[in-house]
């Protein structure tokens, strides 16, 4: 279980940036964190994978603070962030050093195989489009089989289609380890298409504002009027928490507002 | 119509650069051989080319050369060795950059020509002067671009590093030297550069042998083919040592996703 509790951080410049932020989130959970811009989400993911150190509160997986990158933490990134000098193997196996040559070439093989990139084993990553180097940073951070996987906006650079093509991918690949899934989004869609729960923040200093479950079960068709209905209960929410009026629900629902930013 | 320019450019790019030169060579050439002038001060290609096939028949060419070479390639050496140093440990620690970088700022400002005499004072008319020289005009170009390299890593290819939990040594091994590589490749070229530039200064001061010395000795008997000649040697040496270190550092450079592999390269 990991676990937040009164998580703050306030950055150097006097900027508030998360307060008191707590939760807990059950292994095998798949959370989504939504909400408006400034509104901490990416704080706190950096300092859920240990590479900013909150200003005050704990981050604890399995009892076991979190002050530093952890080797069960694994995260996504916004952009691919691939080593450009690395094959697009030797890219994936980057976090198996330690193991030796033939185990993490079985691994890595695996891995690209799981992606659907075996033919691009030897490529170098400039040679990849958008959605297939976010398919090997996927592989990357899960190839060391972490037990909690952050992804921060991680399809947000990627056209409408390889979005969705790579969320239900990630979904299959969260299937085969079931770690914890950790999701910073803007995407209302892409928050009820993964999540069991999405946490709607609210800025200004970033906290927590509302928890909405979704209980649909997997897989998740998008186009279901009770799909429609959990999207429009986090817009709500979402308007809520930015102090908007809400005259009634339909009105929040047109097509400019699934995307949030 | 989109063939043919693409042939052109692909048999034709080289043949133009040499065009210009190749016209001058000849009109000369063929100037002196129509008596149009005597070509005493501006010796004719084909007396230049006579010059060399002399100088290396008798075994002084070699002579020359290598003297030059030598003291081309051992100053690159702790120039480079001193700058790679100095530059990687002004790069990687900010207490150390703010120790030495001034220093060396200010001590870079100097015209390294103005060394030579406190050189010869200090390590003597021959060799270790020569050296030194040559080694001071490599050693800025390196320090300074393996400094700019390391600080200006992507913050984001390092955080990557983090995550992975790489050491102090693992992260320089793993992160920090491949993504300076590219920046590093060019210092070297632009210090081997400064090397030969500095090695014709350091062989005005004094040397009985060299490259430089042939161009010092054909000025004060009068011999302006043997000027040239060594002027033309200097030219295929650095041109030489430079695409050599060119065609070792391709292999390390396959990956870069740069405007000038596109385009062919220079």
């Amino acid at each position: 279980m990991l676990a937040l509790e009164r998580v703050s951080k306030t950055y150097p410049n006097g900027v508030e940036a998360l307060a008191r932020f707590s939760a807990a989130i059950k292994q095998g959970e798949i959370v989504a964190i939504i909400g408006g811009s400034g509104c901490g989400k990416s704080t706190l993911l950096r300092a859920i994978a240990g590479l900013d150190r909150a200003s005050s509160g704990t981050v604890t997986l399995d009892d076991e603070a979190i002050s530093s990158p952890h080797a069960k933490i694994g995260i996504i990134f916004q952009e691919p962030r691939l080593l450009p000098w690395l094959s697009v193997a030797d890219n994936i196996g980057f976090g198996l050093a330690d193991l030796p040559a033939a185990e993490r070439r079985g691994k890595v093989a695996r891995a690209l195989e799981r992606v659907g990139l075996a033919d691009k084993a030897d490529a170098w990553p400039r040679e990849l489009s958008g959605g297939q180097a976010q398919r090997v940073a996927i592989a990357r951070a899960l190839v060391p089989q972490p037990e909690v996987l952050l992804l921060d906006e991680p399809f947000s650079a990627l056209d409408a289609f390889t979005r969705r093509d790579l969320q239900d991918h990630l979904l299959d690949l969260w299937a085969d380890t079931r770690p914890t899934l950790i999701l910073v989004t803007h995407d209302v869609d892409e928050a009820v298409v993964l999540a069991d729960r999405v946490l709607v923040m609210r800025p200004r200093p970033g906290r927590l504002f509302d928890q909405i479950e979704i209980n649909l079960a997997r897989p998740r068709d998008r186009n279901s009027p009770l799909f429609d209905s959990f999207k429009r209960n986090v817009l709500t929410s979402l308007d809520r928490s930015l102090d908007r009026n809400v005259p009634d629900r339909d009105a929040t629902q047109g097509p400019g507002q699934a995307m949030w930013w | 119509m989109s063939r043919a320019p693409s042939r052109l450019s692909r048999y034709a790019r080289p043949l133009l650069g040499l065009a210009l030169p190749l016209t001058l060579a000849l009109g000369w050439e063929l100037a002196v051989w129509l008596g149009w002038s005597n070509g005493r001060l501006v010796p004719p290609p084909s007396r230049v080319f006579a010059t060399i096939v002399e100088l290396a028949r008798s075994g002084e060419l070699t002579r020359h050369i290598a003297a030059t070479l030598y003291r081309v390639g051992l100053g690159f050496v702790l120039g480079v060795v001193a700058g790679t140093l100095l530059g990687a440990i002004a790069g990687y620690w900010s207490l150390a950059r703010r120790l030495l970088d001034p220093t060396i700022q200010a001590l870079r400002a100097i015209p390294s020509i103005a060394w030579v005499p406190l050189f010869i004072l200090w390590l003597g008319i021959f060799e270790t002067s020569k050296i030194a020289l040559i080694a001071v005009g490599v050693f800025f170009p390196v320090y300074l671009g393996v400094m700019g390299a390391i600080l200006s890593v992507d913050r984001k290819i390092v955080e990557v590093g983090r995550i992975f939990r790489l050491s102090g040594p693992a992260m320089i091994r793993r992160i920090l030297l491949p993504a300076v590589l590219p920046a590093y490749v060019v210092s070297l070229r632009v210090g081997l550069g400064l090397g030969w530039m500095f090695v014709v200064a350091a062989e005005f001061m004094g040397a009985s042998e060299g490259l430089g010395y042939l161009l010092i000795d054909g000025q004060q008997l009068g011999k302006p083919a043997q000027i040239v000649a060594a002027i033309v040697i200097f030219a295929i040496l650095g041109k030489l040592t430079d695409w050599l270190i060119e065609i070792a550092t391709v292999p390390l450079l396959r990956w870069q996703d740069a405007f000038g592999r596109e385009r062919g390269g220079a």
